[in-house]
């Protein structure tokens, strides 16, 4: 019967899971700067303003601090919010919210109040959008105790977590790559969740682990078949959470193939990357490695405008095929 | 400026060694060339010899304990030089050749900052990278495995960048066991062959897990037994070579056996006709026969000739290619206090029974002294082990690489044989050959053994 799997673009598998979650659950509305009759910067709530009213698609006005405040506070008092930002640059502008806020309440009430707020960040650069709008700013937010931050790499991915995170009594922060919400995949119908806090390995293999986030991940897996033809097995680690992050599957993976590569897309420094790292070289997959490990990450430079120097600020296909070669022949 | 006294390198295969005795105290007067201390490796102990002229100070090298190849022990003094603490320094420095500023000391009474070229030429290590720090480079994977299989990082020549070690070169090592760091025995006819194969060999992981484990392995024997009801003998040098050696030969190398007899009459009774015919010369202890041949040496001999009658089984196993010896160098196992060696007659074809009869007892001696140099006992392409004295019959002894065979040999004894239907007594000697099946197959292998047969039963053919 389901013999052509069913195929959705990211976006609309995150629409439809948010028009899953508002049918069976009335708690659950959405907000955001022109997500209504718009359809939200990137067309993600699209109609859903027409199905469920401007009651629980709303409109916010122009001020992302505002609008982070009115979903944390009705959070707080049991609804089920989940706001979108237009680009997750601006989450800067709502970081009390964020940051004072929804991380601290459970703690700071002694467990009596939880904040089961979902934020939507779209991520990323390549889209010309220039330095203010093409920021990866997920390891900010995974900094900070008290959040949950995701990063669906896959339309399946991206519903099962978004209504994995729409469950969960914390905050939880999904970054989606701009890039991304076009890709097309399988998607089951019907209500079904991906765990929050669990890697998945997209590929197996023996000789190189390679640890991506996000679009990162597409790349890797197309590094590892171009890999392939050269006798390289490349494992592809889909971290999909960063924070609480899956620490055993990168260690059981490293264990098996002694070398790892960190690919991802925010800023090189102080970063996913180095987490990663430092989980390998602080556990007993130390004792495995044979090799240094090596983080591929973005530039240190605000994203450029000018499209060729856009690409060239984070890593691409053949960066991860070159660092996957000479880290398994022993270059480096 | 004093001299530096370094812990050499006696040994091809040696990274660390230990002093087993001092002979000289701190403060004492020495002349170049005095013995200062005793080496112990593996297998054989070495004087080492003051490299200059002068007081002995600050001897840092204790004995017993292992010390790296190429640390500074000890620093010997001019006559009328100012004596300083000088610190044993970190081996780098020398390592890497730095002269001491020529400044420094001149004035004759400050201290030397720096420390002094070494007197003894140090040793070359393989890691010896811009680092420079004296501690080989090598991934945690690469010293896990070294770990858990003994081998010494710093030995080995690592393929990465800035010569570290990796995986690769740990399995390279333990696949190639005779060219592994701390192997006793590199045949040097079959260096080169197996420098080639180094490298490109993969090993199967089984044999790694076969290995023993160091950590953990102890407490759980010693939980089997009540407390007090044992003492613990901690293992010397050559223990643990010879344990680390035949775990490795007996997990690597495929062993086939093959089991003759041979009638011993005739040789026994040559024997006896060769010894009454001996010479004799005067010693300080009187008149002595300038010879007395043992079967033993006769077995070598003829083991060396069976190996010209069939030069295929005269062989060493590398990955890459055969090696194959031009002469028979005839390894004879000696059991020695503590563990056993394997001294060698090298071109044993080419010598006579008694020059073989008195090398052997030469060697034996100095290995029961335990002063065998490395060259005396590492390499051979086959090897005799021989339990006939404690009247075993026959047993199977393990190949001792890098040798394709080695022939285990039992008691000979008067026993029952038929011969043309009538039961006749004769003496009788089993052997049994040990194969590396890799190098000699077992076709090869018993023409090999027939061959030796053939000389020990008709020995007149070992005397032309």
């Amino acid at each position: 019967m389901d013999a052509t799997p069913r195929e959705l673009s990211y976006s609309q598998a995150i629409q439809e899971a948010m028009a899953i979650a508002m049918e069976v659950d009335e708690r659950v509305f959405l907000m955001g700067e022109d997500i209504g009759v718009y359809g939200g910067a990137f067309q993600v709530t699209g109609d859903l303003v027409e199905r469920f009213g401007p009651d629980r698609v709303m409109d916010t006005p122009i001020s992302e601090l505002g609008g982070a405040g009115v979903a944390v506070g009705a959070a707080m008092t049991g609804m089920r919010p989940i706001f979108e930002f237009q680009f997750s640059d601006f989450a800067t502008l709502a970081m009390e919210q964020i940051v004072n806020q929804a991380a601290k309440m459970r703690f700071m009430l002694g467990g009596e109040v939880s904040v089961p707020v979902v934020m939507r960040f779209p991520a990323g650069s390549g889209t010309g959008a220039a330095a203010q709008h093409s920021q990866s700013l997920e390891a900010w937010l995974g900094h900070v105790p008290g959040l949950k931050v995701i990063q669906p790499a896959t339309p399946h991915d991206a519903k099962g977590m978004l209504l994995a995170a729409i469950a969960d009594p914390d905050p939880v922060m999904i970054f989606e790559h701009k890039l991304l919400y076009k890709m097309k995949g399988h998607v089951p119908e019907g209500h079904y969740t991906v765990p929050i806090g669990k890697a998945d390995i997209r590929r197996e293999g023996r000789d190189l682990t390679i640890v991506a986030t996000s679009i990162m991940v597409h790349k890797a897996l197309e590094a590892a078949a171009t890999l392939e033809g050269e006798g390289i097995d490349v494992e592809v680690v889909d971290l999909r959470t960063i924070r609480p992050m899956d620490k055993q599957t990168i260690i059981d993976s490293v264990k098996k193939t002694s070398r790892l590569l960190c690919v991802y897309e925010a800023v090189k420094t102080l970063g996913i990357g180095a987490e990663v790292s430092a989980t390998i070289a602080e556990s007993d997959a130390f004792d495995y490695l044979d090799a240094p490990i090596v983080r591929l990450g973005g530039a240190e430079t605000p994203v450029p405008y000018n499209p060729e120097l856009e690409k060239a600020t984070v890593p691409q296909v053949p960066n991860i095929i070159a660092a996957a070669r000479d880290l398994v022949s022993g270059r480096r | 400026m004093p001299v530096e006294v370094i812990l050499p390198k006696v040994d091809m295969d040696m990274a660390t060694g230990q002093i087993s005795r001092w002979f000289v105290t701190d403060g004492q007067s020495v002349k170049q060339g005095d013995v200062l201390f005793e080496i112990e490796t593996d297998k054989a102990a070495m004087e080492i010899d003051a490299p200059a002229s002068g007081t002995v100070r600050n001897i840092s090298g204790k004995e017993g304990v292992d010390i790296p190849v190429g640390q500074p022990v000890a620093w010997i003094y001019a006559e009328g030089e100012a004596y300083g603490s000088v610190k044993a320094a970190p081996s780098t420095s020398p390592l890497r050749g730095e002269a001491a500023p020529l400044g420094a000391g001149g004035g004759g009474d400050k201290a030397p900052s720096v420390p002094p070229t070494p007197a003894v030429s140090p040793p070359t290590l393989p890691t010896s990278g811009e680092g420079g720090s004296g501690k080989a480079r090598a991934t945690p994977l690469a010293r896990r495995l070294a770990r858990e299989n003994r081998l010494e990082i710093a030995a080995l020549n690592g393929s990465g960048p800035h010569g570290r070690v990796t995986r690769a070169d740990i399995m390279a090592a333990i696949a190639q066991p005779s060219t592994s760091p701390l192997r006793g025995e590199v045949a040097p006819q079959g260096a080169d062959a197996v420098d080639k194969a180094q490298g490109s060999a993969l090993h199967p992981t089984s044999a790694l897990r076969a290995a023993p484990s160091p950590e953990g392995e102890g407490d759980a024997v010693l939980k089997l037994f009540e407390q007090g009801s044992y003492d613990l003998v901690p293992h010397d040098n050559m223990r643990k070579t010879i344990a680390r050696r035949l775990v490795e030969a007996k997990s690597t190398i495929p062993h086939f056996y093959l089991t003759l007899d041979c009638e011993l009459d005739a040789l026994l009774a040559l024997r006896k006709q060769l010894n009454d015919a001996a010479p004799v010369k005067k010693t300080d202890k009187g008149e002595a026969p300038v010879y007395k041949l043992s079967v033993n040496d006769m077995i070598i001999k003829a083991m060396a000739m069976a190996l010209m009658a069939v030069p295929d089984a005269n062989a060493s196993w590398t990955e890459s290619a055969m090696v194959k010896h031009k002469h028979a160098d005839v390894g004879v196992a000696v059991s020695i206090p503590g563990g056993l060696i394997t001294p060698i007659i090298r071109k044993a074809e080419t010598k006579t029974l008694s020059a073989i009869s008195n090398e052997m007892k030469d060697l034996a001696g100095r290995a029961r002294n335990r002063k065998l140099k490395p060259e005396e006992y590492q390499g051979g392409t086959t090897a005799v082990s021989n339990l006939g004295m404690f009247g075993i019959k026959d047993f199977a002894a393990v190949i001792n690489p890098p040798h394709a065979t080695i022939l285990a040999v039992g008691a000979g004894e008067e026993r029952a044989v038929v011969k043309k239907g009538e039961i006749k007594i004769a003496t009788i000697m089993s052997v049994t050959l040990s194969t590396d099946h890799r190098a000699v197959d077992g076709a090869l292998g018993a023409e090999l053994l027939t061959a030796f047969k053939r000389y020990i039963e008709t020995p007149m053919g070992m005397l032309v």
